[in-house]
């Protein structure tokens, strides 16, 4: 060994800069030794990993890719992968090497061949590919035919015509009866792809086909099944036959160790209820509790998103889970969004037999840290006491105990829940809801959730308030800053009060509200509100007066919020998808869009971001003077390139003018791409608060509607 | 399916991805932290993990496990099956660490190159391929790339080029319908080992009344055995019966007194899942070394805490509190438990702890605010006491104070030669049709507490 290629081996090892590294990069590329050559790849995929911009690298790393080296060969592949885009004309040098590969006698290269071509996404590719794909489809191997499978959806993706015209979608469907699991397994995959990516079907099943992907199911890997329930779910089957059939076969897969083969297979399940017979149904029903169950045995993410489809799925079918409560018990190391989800289910869960264990549960959580559970703990408090009149006592005792022994806690949540449990019990617990809210200093209520509910309880129990106008005053100085909800709330309690024992003083204040309200108010629902009470208590007729204002509300059954049953059944066919994450149909935050308009849009995008990366690159450099050195070897190679291909392309184009105008402008920041998703969906992001507070809007909605009420 | 997949460092930056895809652009990724920090209930940092697994931003939707102080996200364009996604990169997670020991930032970076070629080899377009340990093991096999590899490659004592191995092929196994052995396995002796496992989960209020009570039982085997063999293992009848029972989702018998149901069986993938159910079989051909056969949770009316734990606190004007904790074995005095350790919360930042005991050894833990109170060793019936002294830090608030009494005393343990749900293996036949030898299995029975053997004390 010489001793020059010892120092430059040392010099790489302690990182020693003498030309910059891409200078470096280069000489060990084209090095004479093999293994120097491996070693500089390697070390120029690290710099491609820790996000530097290497694409410069590529006519050298290409030399590379003849090599008998697999795993030399696999690198030089991945960094293709990455930066064909930058050169798409380069690649065609690749082409060549790529077609041969296919037709290695090794099936490993053979496959790793066709796997890349798939995913180097330049136009010019897509021509070649043709061929060895038609080839790799039928070769003998079936790791290469399970390859080649996904490789049509690959090129589905970069171009559907070409795609269809050449007949590969018929391959794939003929594929299906293939005598190996894992190439029908893939196919399927690569079918269900392209019916999504289109918004059509092109995964016909019929009986025969049927049959076949029963057949096989047992004998897939894990992933090959979930691919096949996943085809299974969105088969419509007719006959009764052919139901009990999937029910047989689908029904041992729930007692698979992977929990997402348990959740397609209890998907597949379900959509078959509704064509079994009632005996049926139930028994098939029971079965499906305990592996429902076993899904909370997984890590935190994965609980996240079962106990989300158990939600659907009680919902549908409130049976599934009776007796499961004690499972939903939250653990002290759950991650916030478990604890909210299971306190969610629980409640859901409650019936007379295990509502005191219930109870006590959430008596512990309501002491806890966080303060989101606090909140959900004490409205599932008051959802138990309205959903189950056995244990309302027990509960309204706990609250009062919540009350005394960590007010500052829960007070807000507290009061909404006390407006509820008078609309379910309007007497029975009066006294304690009257300690409450007789000790409650108006400052403490933070939420407008809060103070509406608060003022609902006065207006509607007036004779029972302590200090009935000091309260009333003092509510009265704040009305102007009221959100509009409370202005509203404070309106009917007000006009209530004069209706059932008017005071001078309660008089003059419903004046001042009515004023400020038609005068100095701009919502229009809370002006408008004041001037039908205007106009209904000039009429003079008492008698009128007190039937519309002083209506009895129907009484609450229930606050436990429910999906609208169109709804429902939508999400019973996302279970297991994105959609039943959100609660919504996948229709509400899926935009089918052309598909040529993404990529177009997206190959822009990538390209303004690959520009932006040479610019801060240039902008570094230009503070180091040490790496401006490469910066110019980027430079020259650009142009070499530009001689090299004899036609200047416009990519290198304009990547160069880009690097002229960079230095007259350096300040000036390049446009940040545009994300493509619509602002219309935009709220999605809010969603989890949004369901988190999903109660609140309900309750509004409540007091609203107690309001509409109030006047007809 | 997944269109990329992210490995970040705990401040959200990216170390390493795969783009299967692409259309997803680089700028995506940049949003995750902000999106994290938006969807967390702490507004300054994003890692107490209060953020939701899935999030949704711009058309884009991420999906993220944590794993240590690492993201593993995979984000898509498309409605698609989350829980396989989350399912994968689950499974993900666990190939790494079985060829990188621990997967952390500094691995990750030292690896980089066969976690290409794995992510390559596990998912090809977003859609999960094969992740079986031991299969991929057979044909990715490259060292890793390690500066030990970059010296004795400099050196010249090792050059890669040198070595010109056999080129690998794709293991056969892979595609057969027995996708989890290889064929052609030899061992002089053949040898199998079976533990039955059962961990049990307990939550007890600080009257000592036990709110809820999970065992998660597992039977693992290892074994190395020649050939193919076809496997049958025997199960006492009381347990295959019940366990059939909830399979097939009958009612419960609510009345027996016996108190143990067997619920929610589980098997490792080379079982024979419709035999089980039409033969009470568990039959299979076991893949080659150690896995899990099959899990199971029991549900018991008869289960008591195996530990009474007395617990008093006693607070000197907020200076000094003392914890007094009494913990008695409620066992028969036959049975012993091994290695108890007892973690009891105490407030942050103690000053000089001072402790009275008459066993086991007792030391404070600053990093998790728990006093941890170990015994090599307790037989049934015994009760032993402790008293730690801690001096309070000066400043504080009254109110936070008492917070370190909303975490729960926490124990483990482990317990061998039974099990609470009363399984018993029978027998195990073991059968190789062409090799035809003789093997006798070796069976432990241990139960251990879970993570979560807690005792409220408030």
């Amino acid at each position: 060994m010489s001793v020059s290629r010892l120092e430059s081996r040392l010099r790489k090892l302690f990182n020693v800069p003498r030309k910059g590294e891409t200078f470096e990069f280069r000489e060990g590329l084209v090095s004479q030794y093999a293994d120097e050559r491996k070693d500089t790849i390697q070390r120029v995929i690290a710099a491609m990993t820790v996000g530097k911009d290497v694409s410069s690298l590529f006519p050298d790393i290409l030399k590379n890719i003849a090599t008998h080296d697999l795993e030399q060969k696999k690198l030089v592949y991945l960094y293709l992968m990455n930066y064909a885009k930058t050169n798409p004309e380069l690649c065609i040098l690749a082409v060549n090497t790529f077609v041969q590969d296919t037709e290695d006698p090794n099936p490993l290269v053979r496959a790793l061949a066709i796997r890349t071509m798939g995913c180097i996404r330049v136009d010019k590719m897509v021509d070649y590919m043709e061929i060895p794909l038609k080839r790799t489809l039928k070769d003998d191997n079936p790791y290469v035919r399970k390859t080649a499978a996904i490789c049509v959806a690959k090129l589905f993706d970069l171009n559907s015509r070409m795609c269809v015209e050449q007949g590969f979608l018929d391959e794939l469907m003929s594929l299906l009866d293939d005598s190996n699991q894992m190439v029908v397994a893939n196919s399927i995959s690569a079918l269900i792809e392209i019916s999504k990516a289109t918004n059509s079907n092109n995964l016909k099943i019929d009986s025969k086909i049927l049959k076949k992907l029963l057949m096989t199911l047992n004998e897939c890997t894990e992933w090959g099944r979930i691919a096949i329930l996943t085809a299974l779910a969105d088969y419509a089957a007719e006959e009764v036959g052919e139901v009990q059939h999937i029910i047989d076969r689908v029904s041992p897969q729930l007692q698979h160790e992977n929990p997402a083969v348990v959740l397609s297979a209890v998907k597949v399940i379900i959509k078959q209820l509704d064509k079994v017979d009632e005996e049926q149904k139930n028994s098939l029903l029971k079965r499906l509790s305990s592996p429902l169950v076993s899904l909370l045995s997984t890590p935190p993410e994965l609980q996240y998103v079962a106990l989300r489809n158990i939600r659907i799925i009680l919902e549908k079918y409130p049976v599934v889970l009776a007796r499961e409560l004690r499972v939903f018990f939250i653990k002290y190391n759950d991650p916030l969004y478990l604890k909210l989800e299971k306190i969610d289910i629980m409640v859901r869960l409650a019936d007379e037999s295990n509502a005191m264990l219930l109870l006590a549960e959430l008596r512990e959580y309501a002491m806890e840290i966080e303060i989101e559970v606090v909140d959900k703990s004490v409205m599932a408090l008051g959802q138990l006491a309205i959903k189950i009149p056995k244990i309302s006592k027990k509960a309204i005792d706990v609250l009062y105990e919540l009350f005394i022994s960590r007010s500052e806690y829960v007070i807000d949540q507290l009061v909404v829940v006390l407006q509820n449990i008078l609309r379910r019990y309007s007497n029975e617990y009066l006294t304690t809801v009257i300690t409450i809210i007789g000790d409650l200093d108006l400052d403490s209520l933070k939420s407008s959730d809060a103070l509406a509910s608060y003022v609902w309880i006065v207006g509607q129990y007036a004779s029972e308030i302590p200090h009935l106008e000091d309260r009333l005053r003092s509510l009265m100085a704040q009305f102007q800053d009221m959100d509009p909800a409370v202005q509203s709330a404070f309106l009917t309690t007000i006009v209530k009060i004069n209706l059932t024992k008017p005071t001078p003083v309660t008089q003059s204040l419903l004046q001042q509200a009515l004023n400020q309200a038609t005068k100095e108010i701009e919502n229009p629902d809370v002006r408008d509100k004041a001037y039908i009470y205007w106009r209904i208590l000039s009429t003079e007729n008492s008698e009128l007066q007190k039937r519309i204002i002083m209506n009895k509300l129907p009484v609450l059954e229930s606050t436990i919020d429910h999906f609208p049953p169109l709804l429902l059944n939508e999400l019973v066919n996302e279970i297991s998808n994105l959609g039943s994450v959100y609660h919504k149909p996948a229709s509400s935050f899926i935009k089918s869009v052309d598909g040529e308009l993404i990529n177009t849009q997206l190959q822009t995008k990538k390209f303004e971001e690959l520009q932006q990366m040479a610019k801060s690159e240039i902008v570094n450099n230009t503070v180091k003077a040490e790496n401006l050195l490469d910066f110019e070897d980027d430079y020259d190679a650009a142009q070499n390139s530009n001689g090299q291909s004899g036609t200047s392309t416009p990519v290198t184009g304009n990547i160069l003018d880009e690097l002229n105008d960079l230095f007259t402008n350096l300040s000036s920041q390049a446009p940040q791409p545009q994300p493509s998703g619509s602002s219309v969906f935009k709220d999605l992001i809010q969603e989890p608060e949004s369901h988190q507070q999903s109660q609140q809007p309900n309750q509004q909605q409540k007091t609203s509607n107690a309001d509409l009420l109030d006047l007809f | 399916m997944a269109s990329v997949v992210y490995f970040l460092d705990s401040k959200g930056r990216p170390l390493l991805s795969r783009d299967y895809k692409g259309d997803i652009p680089v700028s995506a990724v940049e949003r995750f932290p902000y999106l994290l920090i938006n969807n967390s209930t702490n507004t300054e940092s994003f890692d107490d993990g209060s953020a939701r697994p899935v999030l949704y931003d711009n058309g884009i939707h991420y999906i993220y496990l944590m794993h240590k102080n690492l993201f593993i996200l995979a984000m898509t364009r498309h409605d698609t099956n989350v829980f396989n996604i989350m399912s994968y990169l689950h499974n993900l997670v666990k190939v790494l660490e079985s060829y990188v020991k621990s997967l952390e930032e500094e691995s990750i970076r030292d690896n980089f190159s066969i976690i290409y070629e794995l992510l390559d080899e596990m998912m090809d377009f977003g859609v999960p391929q094969i992740t079986d340990t031991k299969i991929l093991k057979e044909y990715i096999t490259q060292e890793s790339f390690t500066l030990e590899n970059v010296i004795a490659t400099a050196t010249g004592s090792k050059s890669g080029s040198l070595i010109h191995q056999q080129p690998k092929q794709p293991p056969a196994t892979l595609t057969n319908s027995v996708n989890w052995r290889s064929p052609g396995i030899f061992y002089k002796k053949n040898e199998a080992y079976l533990d039955v496992v059962e961990s049990i989960d307990m939550l007890i209020n600080a009257k000592g009344q036990m709110l809820s009570s999970e065992i998660h039982g597992a039977i693992k085997l290892k074994s190395y055995l020649s050939g193919m063999p076809e496997l049958v293992l025997g199960l006492n009848d009381r347990f295959l019966n019940s366990g059939l029972s909830s399979i097939r989702g009958e009612t419960r018998d609510s009345n027996s007194t016996k108190g143990i149901e067997v619920e929610d069986v589980k098997f490792h993938q080379c079982v024979r899942l419709s035999k089980f159910e039409s033969d009470k079989m568990v039959s299979f051909i076991p893949p080659d070394g150690e896995f899990e056969l099959m899990n199971y949770r029991v549900h018991s009316h008869t289960l008591k805490p195996l530990f009474m734990i007395d617990y008093k606190m006693k607070n000197h004007s907020n200076t000094r509190i003392e914890i007094m904790i009494k913990v008695k074995a409620n066992y028969k005095s036959k049975i012993s438990a091994n290695r108890l350790e007892i973690r009891i919360p105490v407030p942050e930042d103690v000053d000089s702890p001072k402790f009275h005991y008459n066993k086991g050894s007792i030391k404070y833990i600053p990093s998790e605010s728990v006093v941890l109170w170990k015994f090599k060793r307790i037989d049934g019936g015994k009760e032993y006491v402790m008293i730690a002294e801690l001096l309070l830090p000066s400043v504080h608030d009254a109110t936070s104070l008492e917070n370190f009494k909303k975490r729960p005393v926490n124990l483990r343990f482990e317990m061998q030669g039974f099990v609470t749900s009363g399984l018993q293996i029978r027998y195990l036949k073991i059968n190789e049709p062409k090799l035809n030898y003789q093997s006798y299995p070796y069976v432990r029975y241990i139960t251990r507490s879970g993570d979560n053997y807690s005792v409220r004390v408030k």
